[in-house]
């Protein structure tokens, strides 16, 4: 059975893309088979993200349509072979995408015998956003410690237990709190929103706190996700949440201020 | 950056985005998967009181609430003392 984890979050730029190429890349290191789909029809980036952007052929809208077979849209990872990409079509318009083709399409892979299907969900409450979260099991809620994306957030909750395959079976979306862009030095001086704050105010479970870290930008200028990067922290903190989305006990790291010893202060280290 | 700022207290300004939200987001959930033409219910049902007694705007409430497994319409209209006569 594919399991089919829809990453949203209402707002733009809190970094659904970047969660779901972290998260796609993170499930395939740990020998999953997973396929990851840009729904963001018209604005693609899930490629550039994922650094395979001259390779695109064929896209989503092109196998909805008929027009290329799954298999040969789909692009395989050059770093994992147990990865694979669907980009998004980037001149059609927004009604390109349909539930009936879509549910092909996440039907298809399942049968193809894929473990995880990640879908990076367009921001805004639309088609695309609605029909990246319609068939999901789960969903990542992806979070900035921020009043505008919180807002935005409880907007998406409503829209998981309302208007997906689940809510209308009368079960429910297994949603989970993905924060990023954490800066607990900001949260110790009272200026951001804690894990805590931001988990009372939408009542989730956090799945993972992404700290702050320009190791963000230099992977997504590279085309190499973050969590490929073993030295970066924000790397680590996306292993740590596919290891708890995989089930495992993992504690939170990165979320209190580190002290520095007074020789570290010194010397630096 | 003054040599006696640590002296003024801090602004806790994420207290103040919790509180905001929790508000915020508690109103938003009422009225969520409340059908769209509430608004405009509330409205017509507005100008129609206004035509026999004179009401403030806030005076309508329409609310979508459960009873078990049916729906309620729940409108409320309060009046102003001294609105019976006419």
């Amino acid at each position: 059975m594919a399991e089919i984890i829809v990453v949203t979050s209402g707002k733009g730029g809190v970094g659904k893309t970047t969660t779901s190429a972290s998260l796609a890349c993170g499930l395939a290191r740990r020998g999953k088979r997973v396929a990851v789909i840009d729904f963001d029809v018209g604005l693609r980036n899930l490629d550039l993200i994922m650094g395979c952007e001259r390779r695109v052929v064929f896209d989503f809208v092109n196998v909805i349509q008929g027009e290329a077979s799954l298999k040969q849209a789909l692009i395989r990872d050059k770093r994992i072979d147990s990865l694979h990409i669907l980009a998004a079509s980037q001149t059609r318009d927004k009604d390109a995408l349909t539930k009936e083709g879509v549910e092909k399409v996440l039907n298809d892979l399942a049968a193809d015998g894929f473990d995880h299907i990640i879908c990076d969900s367009p921001a805004g409450i639309e088609r695309g956003a609605h029909l990246a979260m319609y068939f999901a099991d789960r969903a990542v809620v992806v979070v900035n410690p921020e009043v505008s994306s919180v807002r935005d957030s409880d907007r998406i909750l409503g829209l998981l237990a309302s208007k997906t395959r689940r809510a209308e079976q009368g079960t429910r979306v297994e949603e989970f709190l993905l924060l990023t862009r954490y800066s607990p030095k900001r949260v110790e001086a009272g200026e951001m929103l804690s894990i805590g704050d931001v988990e009372d105010v939408l009542g989730l479970k956090t799945i993972g706190v992404i700290p702050e870290s320009p190791d963000v930008l230099n992977a997504s200028n590279k085309g190499e996700p973050v969590a490929l990067d073993p030295e970066s922290l924000a790397g680590q903190a996306y292993i740590d949440a596919v290891a708890r989305l995989l089930g495992e006990e993992r504690p939170m790291r990165f979320t209190t201020v580190e002290r520095k010893s007074f020789f570290s202060k010194i010397f630096g280290g | 950056m003054s040599l006696f700022d640590f002296l003024r207290p801090k602004k806790n300004t994420a207290h103040i985005a919790k509180e905001r939200l929790r508000i915020i987001v508690a109103q938003e959930r009422t009225h969520r998967g409340a059908p769209d033409y509430l608004p405009e219910l509330q409205r017509e049902l507005l100008a129609l009181i206004k035509k026999y007694v004179h009401v403030d705007v806030d005076s309508v409430k329409v609310e979508m609430t459960k009873d078990g497994d049916h729906d309620v319409l729940d409108i409320s209209v309060s009046l102003p003392e001294h609105s019976v006569s006419r």
